[in-house]
């Protein structure tokens, strides 16, 4: 289980990014971010914002048509 | 160049101020912010649209044969001579904003208050201020004024300048 999850359903880019960020930042370091999104492109977008922040995407599954990533908040 | 946290930079210089294209400054911008990176927006000519308390921000079909509106299963496209009838350009503008909504994408208020909440440095090119008669008064609080000069030492201070 993540320590949050955000529901980021509906929404287009960039808006679940965004709303990621604010919501990992408000973590404390090693915290665990569950995303619930539904935009196809988060798929490449949330592995990319990983590379770049150095949040840790340590899963990443697919249910039907909503993408589940979780997030580690990087010290 | 990294800053001394060790976080990138990007500028761009926004010169558009229809509907359409003040998303890509905002969405890239808000963005990048989002990454760990400083961001600056320089505003300029129509760009500075972007900036006002209240943008009302339009858009036109008109000399602009890609804007393809999608339709009863196909996408249509209007004639220059229709999109010249005076309320198309009003019309064009509501279906965008409509569209927009239920596609779940941001309003640009929303994108610019988020961007403005995230550091994003704004600067209107005084130059151009003067030359469409804005002030300050006119714009949102939480920006600067810069010329050239000011812009030109962001950009050779970033590691992405982009011109949109």
């Amino acid at each position: 289980m993540a320590d949050q999850t955000l529901d980021a359903k509906g929404l287009n880019c960039p808006l679940p990014i965004l709303k990621a960020k604010k919501a990992i930042t408000a973590l404390p370091v090693g915290g665990t971010l569950e995303v619930l999104a539904t935009d196809p492109g988060a798929v490449k977008d949330f592995a990319a914002f990983s590379r770049t922040t150095g949040h840790e995407l340590i899963e990443q599954t697919t249910e039907g048509n909503v993408f589940r990533f979780v997030l580690k908040r990087k010290a | 160049m990294a800053d001394a946290s060790g976080a990138q930079s990007m500028s761009i210089i926004v010169t558009k101020g229809t509907l359409d294209w003040a998303y890509p400054p905002m969405i890239l911008s808000t963005t990048a912010a989002a990454m760990g990176l400083n961001v600056t927006l320089f505003f300029t000519f129509y760009g500075l649209t972007l900036l006002l308390k209240d943008p009302k921000l339009r858009m036109s079909p008109l000399g602009n044969p890609a804007m393809k509106m999608p339709m009863m299963g196909g996408h249509l496209g209007l004639p220059n001579i229709m999109s010249m009838i005076p309320g198309v350009d009003a019309g064009a503008t509501v279906m965008m904003q409509d569209m927009m909504k239920k596609k779940g994408v941001a309003s640009f208020e929303e994108l610019r208050s988020l961007a403005l909440e995230s550091d994003v440095r704004m600067i209107a090119c005084q130059m151009t201020m003067d030359l469409f008669e804005y002030t300050l008064d006119d714009m949102i609080p939480g920006i600067e004024l810069g010329g050239a000069a000011t812009y030109i030492e962001v950009a050779t201070q970033s590691e992405i300048n982009l011109f949109i």
